[in-house]
């Protein structure tokens, strides 16, 4: 077998003991023959592409392409079995007929919703109870971390039983069917989702918190400053760029959110399609529901559409919050 | 790591690529051929094995130690055997199994256009001369017929009867007998509702279906005279805003005040849990449910068909055509899977099959006795009032709004008070307008 093929370079395995440093690191080093042949070897760092080469392998075929390939045949439509190219015509029929519109435009509203709820509540919570675990005068710190983090690696199968269960008039301890009504169905399931992943703010901006130097504090506090000024004008400005990398997590997360709404009430997302999010109309869409065939053109438009609003959130939040909001070097 | 293995690396890695990207055989793919060629040669005595999928695994108990040993005393040559999938994954298990020639001999037949696609694409034979297969009437045919009724793909297996069961007990308690029409059934209700303790009708809203199948559909056909009014909507003689229609969705308005407290969000599992906790009087329900039932109630049960609106003489019951069975095209043992086929026909598996799974009737005129006197009761009904199916199973959903779905939507919302019964109907009969021919 020739190495010298595979290695890269003809001298690879012959170059002495600290080939193996110099072929790793791409770094000048004795031990090489010439100067020419090291140069044109630090310009090509192979160990990047072992590195990389895996990940990016697995990511284009099971994501990009995926991806992609559901983008093209969301420009196809179905007869007869056949796949024929229609150009835009799922798009417009998503968005004029007024039938497919009406439910899509109430699922991406409703999605909206099911964020808005997570990032006004989630947040404040989070960093509350992140606060407060951050103080230094807490006992058993350690068991509410651990308590408060607990529902987020629970399944939502678990939680949307239990809670459903709780929230029930027959067996619970709430009078009204909150799950049941049109009014409070959405806000209720989007809190239940808030109750369970409150954690993952809470454990960042907890992170954040306990990494602020002790001194910073303190000589805010030989300064004259409140524990209220400390946390407002000292700590917060350092958790805000946390708090831009949690709400584009949620978002992300919200938008094709899908699991807690089909346990709790099933595909069809009722009462009226009061809690019908981008992930149930995707679902009913593309798989069908009950005797309503699935379509998988159709499927593709709906995910292609939710693919285009999270990119339009990234994005948005990218150049409005991202690049304007102040780091501070610690 | 050793430097002198370093070059192995992405050698090995290359040659894993290699290796996926070669042609692999797969075991399963692997025809029977040696059994398929000794059954040739050796005629009559060799054992042919038969395969059945099914998307009723609750069932697999009541197949291998009931049903199917009947049929091996009879043909000891062939070797049937059972094979389920979970209910959700089989219609898209089922497809990929019989594009990949994989499927088995017998192919349990969802009803109607599930099935009528797999016949229209190949998969399912035409059992038009099987002996045996005149024994089923036209309800029983509807659900796996061709649209123009020349073909039957399917051998009609086993149907499910809408109607109310209640508890006893609490019937007697209160003094009170089964109600002959809708007039009576509502004083029944409000003297149970009157009495407080208990929940007059155990159903909630919060999984939509309900609410359309063991409401609409279960008291509707009274209304629209079954089959008669499910061929006129078909025909488009008839529309979903109709008299009839609104009437049934005003009855079904009226039961609100009888559900039990927080309804909107009772879920079906939960309605289940309270009638058999004996929490509530009447449970409006299909007959599947005989045997959960029957295992978790511990109090006796009576049924009573829908009530017919005053001076109806004639009552309508919804007897739902719900499982067939028929032939893959690709079996390699034709023959013998007849023989299975013709085998259902009869009256010896219409006996075996409704008494081991009360609450599943067999659609063949065969005369059977159930043991299980509610499932006898509800059977009874057949003689008594007209058979018709769910109508919104036949052609109507094909199209978009899918009509199924509506009747859930808008019967949970006329529960729920959200919607008013003349406006549910004509919604309805905009979304079938909107797509269905004979009624635009």
């Amino acid at each position: 077998m020739s190495h010298t093929q595979t290695s890269g370079s003809s001298d690879g395995a012959d170059s002495g003991p600290d080939s193996e440093a110099v072929a790793t690191h791409a770094a000048p080093a004795g031990g090489a023959p010439t100067p020419v042949r090291q140069r044109r070897r630090s310009r090509f760092p192979t160990h990047l592409i072992v590195f990389i080469g895996p990940a990016f392998a697995i990511y284009t075929v099971f994501m990009i392409y995926p991806l992609l390939d559901s983008m093209r045949l969301s420009l196809y439509g179905a007869e007869a079995g056949d796949q024929i190219f229609v150009g835009l015509d799922n798009f417009l029929r998503l968005l004029t007929d007024d039938i497919m519109s009406s439910r899509f435009w109430n699922a991406v509203w409703n999605n909206l919703l099911f964020f808005a709820v997570h990032f006004f509540v989630q947040n404040p919570i989070g960093l509350l109870l992140a606060a407060l675990l951050a103080s230094s005068t807490l006992r058993g710190r350690t068991f509410y971390r651990t308590v408060i983090f607990i529902p987020t690696t629970l399944s939502v199968v678990i939680v949307g039983f239990i809670w459903q269960l709780i929230l029930s008039p027959l067996w619970g301890f709430v009078e009204t069917p909150l799950l049941g009504q049109s009014s409070t169905a959405l806000l209720t399931l989007s809190l239940m989702s808030v109750w369970q992943y409150v954690g993952i703010p809470m454990i960042l901006f907890y992170a954040v918190l306990i990494g602020i130097p002790e001194e910073l504090v303190e000589s805010a506090r030989v300064d004259g400053a409140t524990g209220w000024q400390v946390f407002w004008r000292i700590k917060f400005p350092l958790v805000l760029p946390t708090v831009g990398v949690v709400s584009i997590i949620t978002y992300i997360a919200n938008m094709n959110a899908f699991d807690l709404i089909y346990t709790v009430k099933g595909a069809l997302a009722g009462p009226d399609f009061a809690t019908d999010i981008m992930g149930t109309f995707f679902f009913r869409t593309f798989f069908g529901f009950q005797l309503q065939r699935g379509s998988t053109t159709m499927g593709a438009t709906v995910a292609t559409m939710m693919f285009l609003l999270i990119l339009a959130g990234v994005l948005l939040y990218y150049f409005s919050w991202h690049r304007r909001v102040e780091h501070y070097e610690l | 790591m050793s430097k002198r293995l370093r070059w192995m690396a992405p050698v090995v890695g290359a040659v894993l690529v290699l290796a996926a990207c070669g042609e692999s055989e797969d075991p399963r793919d692997e025809p029977e051929d040696p059994a398929g060629e000794a059954d040739a040669d050796d005629g009559d005595q060799e054992q042919v094995e038969l395969l059945i999928e099914s998307w009723r695994n609750d069932d697999l108990a009541v197949w291998e130690d009931v049903i199917l040993p009947a049929f091996h005393e009879e043909h000891p040559n062939i070797q049937v055997t059972f094979q389920p999938t979970a209910p959700d994954e089989y219609d898209a298990a089922l497809e990929a199994k019989l594009e990949g020639g994989t499927a088995g001999d017998l192919i349990t037949c969802r009803p109607f256009d599930v099935s009528l696609d797999l016949f229209e694409s190949g998969h399912l034979e035409s059992l038009n001369d099987l002996p045996g297969i005149d024994e089923y009437g036209d309800v029983a045919r509807s659900a796996w017929v061709t649209d123009d009724n020349s073909d039957i793909f399917c051998v009609p297996m086993a149907s499910v009867i809408h109607g109310f069961i209640y508890n006893a007990e609490i019937f007697e308690e209160l003094g009170l007998s089964e109600p002959e029409t809708e007039e009576e059934f509502h004083a029944l209700l409000d003297e149970i509702a009157a009495h407080g303790e208990y929940a007059p009708l155990v159903m909630g809203t919060a999984d939509q279906w309900e609410a359309a199948t063991m409401g609409f559909q279960n008291i509707g056909p009274n209304y629209w005279k079954g089959e008669e009014g499910r061929q006129a909507l078909i025909d488009g003689e008839e529309q979903l805003d109709d008299e009839q229609y609104v009437s049934v969705f005003e009855e079904l308005a009226t039961w609100s005040e009888y559900l039990p407290s927080g309804y909107e969000s009772v879920t079906y599992p939960d309605s289940q849990n309270m009638f058999t906790l004996g929490q509530g009087a009447i449970f409006p329900a299909g007959s599947w449910e005989i045997g959960l039932f029957r295992e978790q109630a511990d109090f006796d049960m009576g049924a009573f068909p829908p009530p017919p609106p005053e001076g109806q003489d004639t009552c309508y019951i919804s007897d739902h055509t719900d499982i067939g069975i028929g032939m893959n095209t690709a079996t390699e043992h034709p023959e013998e899977t007849r023989t299975f086929l013709e085998w259902v026909t009869t009256a010896e598996f219409a006996d075996l099959y409704a008494n081991s799974l009360p609450g599943f009737f067999p659609l063949s005129e065969h005369e059977v006795e159930l043991e299980d006197p509610l499932a006898q009761e509800f059977l009874d009904w057949r003689d008594q009032c007209e058979q018709t199916i769910r109508n919104s199973y036949q052609i109507l959903s094909r199209g978009e709004p899918n009509l199924e779905n509506e009747l859930w939507d808008l019967s949970a919302q006329v529960l729920n008070g959200t919607i008013e019964p003349q406006e549910a109907a004509e919604r309805a009969q905009d979304g079938l307008e909107r797509w269905y021919e004979p009624h635009q």
